[in-house]
C-alpha cells in the first residue's frame, strides 16, 4: 500500500500533488459558501490562456539547460515595445488583428536581438544564471522606466494629458483589447469560453512541442541534458544555448502580448518587475524541475497555480473582507515551489 | 568588483619562494585605482550629483548624516556571510522581520525610550536566531545557489510574514490594541506610528547628540596621535611590516577631515549646527570592531576558509555547515538591530513595506563601495552608504535641473541599485568561470 502511494506520489511530484490538493479544498469550500459557479469557472480558464505562453517561455530556456528565465522581463518589455509601435503607427486594421498581429510581428526583432545579446552573456556566467537572469531582469525594468518616459510616443491615449511620458496603463479597448478572447468565444452552462485565446495557447505548445522534435530542438535538448556530452558528440553548447534563449524570449513578447490582450490593458513601468516569478513556479508546481520540462508540466502547471489563485481570490475575500489572503496565498505558494525546486537542484556543479 | 587581473597567464609562484620587494609608488597608486574603480566612478557620479543638484550643503550633509547613521547597522551586518562565502545575504529581510516583530511587542508594552530600545533588541535577539539558523538550513541544502536562494526565502518569508500580522494576530494570537490591531479586530495596523510618547522614536538617536564637526575634530587628533603611536612602535619592534604608503595615506586623509572640520567651526557656517547621535554612531563602531575583531579569532579564520573552499575546509576538520549556520546567524541578529536603529530613527513602521527594499538597497550599497561577491570589509560598506545615499538625495532634485523631470532622477536611482547588483553578480559568475577553467587546465 505504502509502495504503490510512495510510487504514486513519486510520478506525480510532491509538489504538484499538494497544489492540486489545495485547489481542490479551495474550490469545494467556494460550492459551499456558494460562490457563482459560471462567473469563477470562466475566469479560471481566461486566466489560464492569458497567462499559459508566458509560462510556456520557461520551456526553451529550461531545455537548453540555462535554467528556469528569471530573466522573462526582457522579454517582456520587447512585447511591450512591440504593442507600444502598434499604437502609436496605428497598424491596428481588423486584418491584422486589430493590432495583434502586428504587435507580435514587430516585437519579434527586439526579442530576437535582445535575446541573442542575453544569450551571449548567460554563456560567460554559466552555473549563476537564475540569480544573474534575476537582476539583469530587475536591471532592464528599472532602465526602462526611464525609457517610458523620454521615449518620442505621441499618441494622445499612450501619453499622459499633461507632464511627460507614458501613463502607466494603456487601454487597449480600441485596439486589440480581448481579441482573442471574442474570437469564436461562447457560453456554455454560464460558463464564457475564449476559444481563440485557449487556441493561440495551445498552438503555441504546439509549435514548442514541433520545434523540440526537430533536429535542433533535439540538439538543443542534449545541450541542456548533459553539455559535455553535447559537445563531445560536436554540438555547439553556447550556440544552443543562445537559441534557446532567443525562443524563451520570444515565447516571453508574445505572452505578454496575449496576456495584456486578456487583461485590456498594457502595464508599464514597474509592473513587469516580478513577472517572471509566477511564470517559473507555474512550471515548477505543474512538475518540472530546473533542468527538466515538459509542455504537460506548462499546461498542467499554469492551470492549477491561475487556478487556484483566482478562486482562492473570491474564497478569501469571503473569510477575511479585509487583507489580502489571496496575495499572501500566491506569495507563500510562488516563492515556496521555487524554493523546493532549489533544493532539489543538488549542491555545487 | 573583480575582473580577471593579469595573473591569468601568470603561474602563481609558490609562496616561500616569494621575494618580499615593497612595489614602487607609482604602481601601487594605480592599484589603489584600479582596485576602487567603481567607489572613485561613483564619487564622480555623486559629486556631479550634489553639483547639479544645487542643493544647499548644509541640506544634504544633514539629511546624508541620518541616512548613514540609520542604515550603516544594517550594511554592516552583510560583512561575515560574504567572509563566509555565502555571498550577498538577500536574507537580511529576515531579520528585519525579526526586528519588526520585536518592535511591534514593545510598542504593545508601551516601552518607552533607551530601554524599550534595549527590549527590542532583547526581544529580536532569539527571534532572529531561530529564522538565521532556518535560514541557514536552507542555504545548506543549496549550496552555490546561496544568493538567489536568500533572496526567494526573503519573498517567501514576507508572505508568511504577513499571514501572520494579519491573519493570526487577534484570531490565533490574542492582542486587543486598537492602536496596533485594525479595526475589524484582525491584523496589525499598515503603519505604527513610533513617534507617540511612549514611542520608540528617536530612543538611540536623541540619547545624545553633539555637533557633529566637533566630534569630527576629536576623532582626527586621537586618529593621528593612534597613528602616530603605532607607527613609531611599528618601527621599532616590526620594520618589516611597515607600510609608508598606507601610513601616509591614512594621516593624510585625517588630516583633511580635521583641516575641513576646523574650517567649518572657525568660519561659523551653518553646518555648524549639524549635530552627530552618538550612541547610535557607537553602535556602529561597535559592530565595525566586531566585524574587524571576529577576523582574527578561530571562528573567523574558519570563516575564512570555508568562504575559500568548502572542500578543504572539510579536511581541515572543520564543520562547514554549523559555521555556516553561525555567520548566517550573526548576519540575521544584525539585521534585526540594524532594522530596529534604521525604524528608531524613521519614526514610523510601515508594517508591510519598511522591509521589503532593504536588501535591495543594502547590498547595493556595499557593492558601491566596491565590496564584491568574495570580498567585502567594514570600511567599504560605509564608504557604500555615503555614495548611496548621497546619490538618493540628489538624484531626483539633479534629474530635474538636468532632464526638467525629477521622475528621471528618481528611476535612475532605482536604475542604479538594480543594475550595479547585475554588474557585480554578472562579474562574480563571470569571474568564477574562469577561475574554474583554470583550474581544469592545470589537472589536465
Amino acid at each position: 500500500m505504502n509502495e504503490t502511494l510512495n510510487k504514486i506520489i513519486g510520478r506525480i511530484g510532491l509538489p504538484t500533488l499538494i497544489i492540486t490538493l489545495l485547489f481542490v479544498v479551495i474550490c469545494v469550500i467556494a460550492i459551499i459558501i456558494g460562490l457563482p459557479f459560471g462567473l469563477i469557472a470562466s475566469d479560471v480558464i481566461r486566466r489560464f490562456g492569458m497567462f499559459g505562453v508566458l509560462a510556456l517561455a520557461m520551456v526553451p530556456a529550461i531545455q537548453c539547460g540555462t535554467g528556469p528565465n528569471f530573466a522573462l522581463p526582457i522579454g517582456i518589455i520587447c512585447g511591450l515595445l512591440g504593442s507600444l509601435l502598434t499604437i502609436e503607427f496605428g497598424l491596428t486594421s481588423p486584418a491584422l488583428g486589430y493590432g495583434f498581429i502586428s504587435a507580435v510581428l514587430i516585437s519579434l526583432p527586439f526579442a530576437i536581438v535582445s535575446g541573442w545579446l542575453y544569450g551571449i552573456l548567460l554563456n560567460k556566467i554559466k552555473g549563476s544564471e537564475m540569480l544573474v537572469a534575476t537582476y539583469t531582469g530587475f536591471s532592464i525594468v528599472s532602465f526602462m522606466q526611464i525609457g517610458w518616459v523620454t521615449l518620442p510616443f505621441s499618441h494622445p491615449e499612450m501619453r499622459w494629458p499633461i507632464g511627460k511620458g507614458l501613463r502607466v496603463t494603456v487601454s487597449l479597448e480600441s485596439t486589440f483589447g480581448e481579441v482573442l478572447n471574442r474570437l469564436w468565444g461562447f457560453t456554455i452552462g454560464g460558463v464564457y469560453v475564449p476559444t481563440g485565446l485557449l487556441l493561440f495557447f495551445l498552438g503555441c505548445c504546439w509549435l514548442v512541442w514541433i520545434f523540440s522534435r526537430s533536429k535542433s530542438g533535439i540538439e538543443m535538448i542534449t545541450v541542456g541534458a548533459n553539455p559535455k556530452f553535447a559537445a563531445a558528440a560536436g554540438i555547439n553548447v553556447d550556440r544552443n544555448r543562445i537559441i534557446g534563449t532567443i525562443l524563451s524570449t520570444i515565447l516571453g513578447a508574445v505572452g505578454i502580448i496575449v496576456y495584456s490582450l486578456s487583461f485590456g490593458f498594457l502595464q508599464l513601468y514597474l509592473a513587469p518587475l516580478y513577472m517572471a516569478f509566477p511564470a517559473v513556479a507555474a512550471v515548477l508546481i505543474g512538475g518540472a524541475s530546473t533542468s527538466k520540462v515538459k509542455i504537460s508540466h506548462v499546461i498542467i502547471g499554469t492551470f492549477l497555480f491561475q487556478g487556484l489563485l483566482t478562486v482562492a481570490l473570491p474564497v478569501a475575500n469571503q473569510m477575511f473582507p479585509e487583507g489580502n489572503l489571496s496575495e499572501v496565498l500566491r506569495m507563500i505558494v510562488q516563492n515556496g515551489i521555487i524554493l523546493y525546486a532549489l533544493t532539489k537542484m543538488g549542491g555545487e556543479t | 568588483m573583480h575582473l580577471p587581473r593579469w595573473g591569468v597567464k601568470r603561474k602563481m609562484t609558490p609562496v616561500n619562494q616569494m621575494k618580499i620587494t615593497p612595489p614602487k609608488l607609482s604602481v601601487k597608486v594605480r592599484r589603489l585605482i584600479f582596485d576602487n574603480s567603481v567607489p572613485l566612478l561613483f564619487i564622480i557620479i555623486c559629486l556631479a550629483g550634489v553639483y547639479f543638484s544645487k542643493l544647499p550643503l548644509v541640506f544634504i550633509v544633514n539629511t546624508l548624516l541620518s541616512r548613514i547613521t540609520r542604515n550603516s547597522f544594517l550594511v554592516l551586518a552583510l560583512v561575515i556571510p560574504v567572509i563566509a562565502g555565502l555571498g550577498l545575504n538577500f536574507g537580511i529581510v529576515i531579520g528585519a522581520m525579526a526586528g519588526q516583530f520585536a518592535i511591534i511587542i514593545v510598542t504593545h508594552y508601551k516601552i518607552a525610550g533607551f530601554p524599550g530600545f534595549l527590549m527590542c533588541l532583547l526581544l529580536a535577539t532569539p527571534i532572529a536566531i531561530l529564522f538565521g539558523i532556518l535560514t541557514a538550513l536552507l542555504l545548506n541544502r543549496t549550496k552555490g545557489q546561496e544568493m538567489i536562494t536568500s533572496m526567494i526565502a526573503g519573498f517567501f518569508a514576507n508572505g508568511v510574514y504577513q499571514f501572520i500580522l494579519l491573519f493570526l494576530v487577534g484570531t490565533l494570537i490574542p492582542l486587543k490594541n486598537p492602536d496596533l490591531v485594525l479595526s475589524r479586530g484582525i491584523g496589525i495596523r499598515n503603519t505604527i506610528d513610533l513617534a507617540t510618547e511612549t514611542g520608540l522614536k528617536y530612543s538611540l538617536d536623541g540619547v545624545l547628540q553633539y555637533p557633529l564637526f566637533n566630534v569630527l575634530v576629536v576623532v582626527a587628533v586621537i586618529a593621528i596621535v593612534s597613528l602616530c603611536i603605532n607607527y613609531y612602535w611599528k618601527r621599532k619592534k616590526i620594520p618589516e611590516t611597515i607600510d609608508n604608503f598606507r601610513f601616509l595615506t591614512q594621516i593624510i586623509t585625517v588630516i583633511i577631515i580635521l583641516g575641513v572640520s576646523l574650517y567649518v567651526i572657525r568660519t561659523g557656517s551653518p553646518l555648524r549646527t549639524v549635530k552627530l547621535p552618538i550612541v547610535t554612531s557607537l553602535f556602529i563602531a561597535g559592530l565595525w570592531f566586531f566585524n574587524e575583531l571576529i577576523i582574527k579569532t578561530k571562528l573567523g579564520q574558519d570563516f575564512r576558509t570555508v568562504g575559500h573552499d568548502m572542500e578543504i575546509a572539510k579536511i581541515s576538520g572543520i564543520d562547514v555547515d554549523r559555521t555556516r549556520i553561525i555567520a548566517m546567524v550573526i548576519s540575521t541578529v544584525f539585521a534585526a538591530w540594524g532594522q530596529i536603529i534604521f525604524l528608531q530613527n524613521i519614526g514610523t513602521l510601515s508594517t508591510y513595506g519598511s522591509h521589503v527594499q532593504i536588501a535591495t538597497f543594502s547590498i547595493a550599497a556595499i557593492l558601491l563601495g566596491g565590496a564584491s561577491v568574495t570580498k567585502a570589509t567594514s570600511g567599504q560598506a560605509i564608504l557604500g552608504i555615503i555614495l548611496f545615499h548621497t546619490l538618493f538625495i540628489v538624484s531626483p532634485k539633479a534629474g530635474n535641473n538636468l532632464f526638467g523631470d525629477a521622475q528621471i532622477g528618481e528611476f535612475f536611482r532605482a536604475f542604479i541599485s538594480y543594475g550595479v547588483i547585475g554588474v557585480a553578480l554578472g562579474l562574480h559568475a563571470w569571474n568564477k568561470r574562469i577561475q574554474a577553467m583554470r583550474k581544469r587546465l592545470e589537472v589536465l
